[in-house]
């Protein structure tokens, strides 16, 4: 067991790298708990670096802030989800919503700059030394135990560090907690912020009063690549863009991400969408495309890690997760860490109690349950020709041009005739997404 | 239909607190061995990275959005890139 250091020698009880979603979820509770926190964020305001998608899946902020939707600025509740496959000249999709998603309510579009404003606001006034315009060059040591932070030429020492610095987080790939990810673990989104006005919004969308709507689309939104568009509704703006796995990146002799997301924007199913509004914002993000195999060890003597710097993330093709996540892992390192700081050890052994209790969550359940799903959706079939038989199919239903008409099972293996897909892939997919998804 | 821009008309848009020093260093002769030149070309989607007359890789650090798909790219070695010093770099205002 290592000893906790003298308390006199360390500047706060915990220090917290980055302001996103786990690291002020993570200082708030601590403060809350009694303890010296200091958040340390690199942007030059909170949520200046900070860029999501973003639909929030807000329940869990319920068990910090109960009355969350109605204090913090979310956009819009989402009420209506639509799941589209798109080809170059037709869409075949699903359109689910339901007033049971009102009340209570589930899922929330957030804007980051400000959420996260207003989640460092929540933080200073429980008592947590917010320290914006700072970023951390490197974890400080004392043999294996983490004992602080290096800003430039300033040391600051506590008893334990949290590293929630997203996505490419530089503090664990120094502890050596992480080397390089594999590009199928990684995928780049590229998102615009299109202004609409709030009628505008409503009757496109079909959406009353700060109700809202969610797209999840697969096919030629990507050009056929691994990956997805998505277009959710903000109160007077719409999040629009593309999100493409790496690997699928660097296979592609002549893709451009920027190229992708502008292709995806003038869609002939999409440009109407954002018929006269203006571009208020271009910006891109990497996402932790791994799952289970992504998340590596949480936990070193004196440090814990949580949120995407943690690789928890989850797409399962329907609903893509990482906020709500974010807020899981820093409500469990929170716990841990608070119980390891009442007993004064913060060994390895000690903070294991959170990844133990990250496990028991809810976080460390759906991770179980779409363990499969990433090795599923890389499924390139996926991605172009399931979208085009369907189509396909409909077109014979629908197409009626006085030739005589089949039942829908014949004109169904008409289309996968017509197709690469052979029916034993069809199959053998349909089984792999019963099991991943 | 939305009018979106060059890529260099819609970073006009954003907002960035400019640090004079840049946090990519790339190396140019490993870069054009490795093939990694023409891929941080392609898919910046900031474009920072541009091919030069002379195939040298130009490096316009100020257009960076800070994703690291740059570096999750690169082959080893070829690029060294860190986020800009603390308050600078790209300052999103809705994100």
């Amino acid at each position: 067991m290592t000893p906790t250091p003298d308390p006199a020698a360390v500047d706060f009880d915990v220090i917290v790298v980055g302001a996103g979603v786990a690291g002020c979820v993570t200082a708030y509770q601590l403060a809350r708990a009694g303890h010296e926190v200091l958040l340390v964020e690199r942007g030059a305001q909170l949520g200046s670096k900070n860029l999501s998608g973003g639909i929030l899946y807000c329940r869990v902020m319920e068990q910090v802030w109960p009355d969350f939707v109605a204090r913090a600025p979310v956009e819009r509740r989402i009420t209506r989800n639509r799941v589209v496959f798109l080809n170059e000249g037709s869409l075949v999709g699903l359109d689910y919503w339901d007033g049971r998603l009102a009340d209570p309510v589930n899922a929330v579009s957030v804007l980051r700059a400000k959420l996260d404003a207003w989640l460092g606001e929540q933080c200073e006034s429980a008592g947590v030394t917010v320290m914006p315009g700072m970023r951390v060059d490197e974890l400080v040591r004392d043999g294996e135990r983490i004992v602080g932070i290096r800003v430039g030429e300033d040391v600051l020492r506590s008893h334990v560090v949290v590293a929630a610095d997203g996505v490419n987080s530089f503090l664990c790939r120094g502890a050596g907690i992480r080397g390089a990810e594999p590009a199928k673990h990684l995928a780049l989104g590229v998102k615009s912020v299109v202004g609409l006005p709030r009628s505008v919004i409503e009757d496109r969308f079909g959406v009353a009063g700060d109700e809202g709507v969610a797209y999840a689309v697969v096919g030629d939104c990507t050009a056929g690549l691994g990956g997805g568009g998505f277009l959710y509704t903000n109160r007077e703006s719409v999040s629009v863009g593309v999100v493409v796995r790496l690997d699928e990146l660097e296979r592609s002799a002549g893709a451009s991400p920027s190229e992708i997301h502008d292709r995806f924007l003038s869609h002939p199913a999409v440009a109407p969408l954002l018929r006269g509004g203006e571009l208020l914002e271009y910006g891109c993000h990497l996402v932790a495309e791994g799952g289970q195999a992504m998340v590596h060890d949480l936990v070193r003597p004196g440090l814990v890690v949580v949120g995407d710097a943690a690789g928890l993330t989850l797409n399962t093709g329907l609903t893509v997760r990482g906020m709500d996540l974010a807020a899981g892992s820093a409500i469990a390192a929170a716990k841990a860490v608070h119980e390891a700081l009442a007993l004064g050890d913060t060994s390895a052994e000690m903070l294991a109690a959170y990844p133990a209790e990250l496990d028991r969550s809810f976080v460390g359940r759906d991770l179980r349950t779409y363990a499969k799903a990433p090795a599923f959706l890389e499924t390139r079939r996926m991605y172009r020709a399931y979208g085009l038989i369907a189509a396909d199919v409909l077109h014979a239903v629908f197409d009626l041009d006085t030739t005589p008409r089949r039942h829908l099972v014949p004109t169904a293996f008409g289309a996968l005739r017509h197709s690469p897909v052979r029916l034993r892939q069809v199959l053998r997919d349909g089984i792999g997404a019963a099991r991943a998804l | 239909m939305l009018d979106l821009g060059s890529v260099a008309d819609r970073l006009a848009k954003n907002k960035y607190d400019l640090d004079d020093a840049s946090h990519i260093e790339l190396d140019q002769a490993l870069a054009r061995s490795t093939g990694t030149d023409k891929l941080l070309v392609r898919v910046c989607p900031a474009h920072v990275y541009s091919e030069a007359p002379d195939g040298t890789i130009a490096v316009q650090h100020a257009a960076c959005m800070e994703c690291g798909t740059c570096l999750a790219v690169a082959a080893p070695g070829t690029l060294r890139w860190h986020y800009p010093a603390g308050g600078f770099g790209v300052a999103f205002r809705e994100g």
